[in-house]
């Protein structure tokens, strides 16, 4: 049985970066209808700029949370900017195309300076208070012991996607994305200023990658080609959702992330293709993915 | 004395022209669609622009709007240019814009559609002003958008421009596809608005409809306006009229 918790823990943190990443993809698509294949390479950003952060300037963790997301939001929104703004209008194939080649000159780069190997970053081990040594160590919950850090990413990653879900589902400027992901040039006639709603909304895409990216380095250390690995999971993932819908997106990457994980402990030699066999099916029985809309 | 009078008359009738358009050509794509549009709107005034299908009407509102990509000529709003303004900042100058198709947002319930258009300046009515004149809304405040019925769609995408605090409406067909009651209904309201002091520049292919609430009127045909004249002048034109549009 104590196996069987691991793995189901294993599989909730890969489901939190598969909620997160396809969470973001899903926003992105809804209002530049553009396939994000550069998150990725956005998410391996945000991993990397906690790394300069503790190792050029000594800021550590928390901080990071929050300077790498708005770091690599911004280079997103210059991305999009110089870039992605261009082909509105146009052929899925071209944004693919585009962020595709974003994401191997990024990668390269990386890769450059960096290899392939990865680089620690510690968990942290602040604030202390009593016996708490920040977010390392962890405890007996008596079926199984909980690493402190793993059970931080699961519940701040379902926070974090919740609070998303909420700003674009029932607060006002939700409300402007929606109608914008409708009809952009009625809601720009309604007085709004969407071309700058589309870049903020890229660089809140990003920014949730680059936040996964954070998460996810005292886990996985930090490799140039980290989140190339990881996308190809991310994509599987947002097809069986489907692409059009927020909470359907947060709740398949949980779910893919705990059927993989269970998957591991029942049949272990299926654990690398069961999202890709899902995936099949799903395109077979219902293209459009399970919460997804027709595009 | 009568010089300062005359002036001031002068000036009265220049700044009284909330939106003159003149020599406004429009292409969609490759295609041009206005070849030299001229009208003009005095404040206050309910002016309708009537024509065939196909003839420019919606493409002249669209280019006021500013969403038409590509446009030339001169639009002047209070006296501002604003052929070149994006569509945003040309709705935060006090224009607002209510679609043929009506644009009832499929993802947004009643209430956040109603509450969409943001504020441009004070001055619009409040919501219990808003239900007075279309009550049916607030008993479906929590409902879809799209899940209403046609005239009440069209009460919703004209009740959300007002609270914005525009004094310019321009309604695009907004009798299309409706029952007689409901065309009633948003006749009322236009002569309610009129009489409360908003300028309203009307497309119309009802022209009976358009009879009851318009002060002046201009034929489009061909992306050009070929003749106006004022409702008074209405049965006088009748012939005229019945050949423009071909009824």
């Amino acid at each position: 049985m104590q196996a069987l918790y691991a793995q189901l823990l294993v599989g909730l943190i890969n489901g939190s970066f598969y909620a997160l990443l396809s969470l973001g993809l899903a926003v992105i698509f809804g209002m530049l209808n553009i396939i994000n294949f550069a998150h990725g390479a956005l998410y391996m950003m945000g991993a990397f700029t906690a790394y300069f952060l503790l190792n050029l300037t000594g800021i550590g963790y928390w901080w990071a949370l929050i300077i790498a997301p708005i770091v690599v939001g911004i280079f997103g929104m210059i991305l999009e900017r110089t870039m992605l703004q261009w082909l509105a209008g146009l052929d899925h194939l071209y944004g693919l195309l585009l962020t595709f080649g974003i994401a191997l000159i990024v990668q390269g780069v990386f890769q450059n300076y960096f290899g392939s190997s990865g680089l620690p970053y510690a968990i942290p081990d602040y604030p202390q208070i009593g016996d708490w040594r920040g977010l390392q160590g962890g405890i007996n919950l008596g079926f199984m012991f909980l690493p402190i850090y793993r059970g931080w990413v699961v519940i701040f990653s379902l926070v974090v996607c919740l609070a998303t879900w909420f700003l674009i589902e029932k607060t006002q400027l939700g409300a402007y994305l929606r109608a914008a992901t409708e009809n952009p040039t009625l809601v720009r006639a309604f007085g709004i200023n969407v071309p700058r709603m589309i870049t903020l909304t890229y660089g809140l895409g990003v920014g949730l990658a680059a936040l996964a990216g954070v998460l996810s380095a005292p886990i996985n250390q930090v490799r140039p080609l980290m989140g190339a690995d990881l996308i190809i999971v991310v994509f599987a993932v947002v097809v069986i959702g489907g692409m059009g819908s927020i909470m359907g997106s947060i709740i398949t990457g949980f779910a893919l992330g705990v059927i993989e994980g269970l998957t591991k402990y029942f049949y272990p030699e299926a654990s690398n293709t069961v999202v890709f066999v899902l995936m099949v099916l799903v395109l077979l029985v219902k293209p459009t993915g399970l919460t997804g809309r027709a595009a | 004395m009568p010089d300062v009078k005359m002036a001031e008359a002068a000036t009265k009738s220049t700044s009284a022209e909330v939106l003159s358009v003149s020599d406004l050509q429009a292409w969609y794509g490759e295609s041009h669609i206005l070849h030299g549009i001229n009208f003009n709107v005095k404040a206050g005034e309910v002016v309708t622009l009537l024509g065939r299908n196909g003839a420019g009407k919606t493409t002249t509102l669209k280019s006021v709007m500013g969403i038409i990509g590509k446009r030339s000529g001169s639009i002047r709003f209070n006296n501002e240019e604003i052929i070149r303004a994006s569509s945003d900042r040309i709705a935060r100058m006090g224009i607002a814009f209510c679609p043929e198709e009506r644009g009832i947002f499929a993802s947004l319930d009643v209430r956040e559609n109603l509450l969409l258009p943001p504020v441009v300046r004070s001055g619009g009515l409040s919501l219990d002003q808003i239900f007075e004149l279309f009550p049916n809304l607030k008993e479906r405040l929590n409902s879809q958008g799209t899940k209403l019925s046609g005239g009440e769609q069209q009460m919703l995408a004209i009740a959300r421009i007002l609270r914005t605090g525009a004094r310019f409406l321009m309604l695009d067909e907004p009798t299309e596809g409706l029952a007689p009651v409901i065309i009633q209904q948003i006749g009322h309201t236009i002569s309610r608005l009129k009489s409360e002091g908003f300028t309203i520049l009307l497309v119309e292919q009802n022209f009976r409809f358009a009879s009851t609430v318009a002060d002046r009127y201009y034929i489009v045909e061909h992306g050009k306006v070929i003749d106006g004249f004022a409702n008074a002048e209405l049965s006088a034109n009748m012939d005229k009229l019945h050949t423009y549009l071909g009824v």
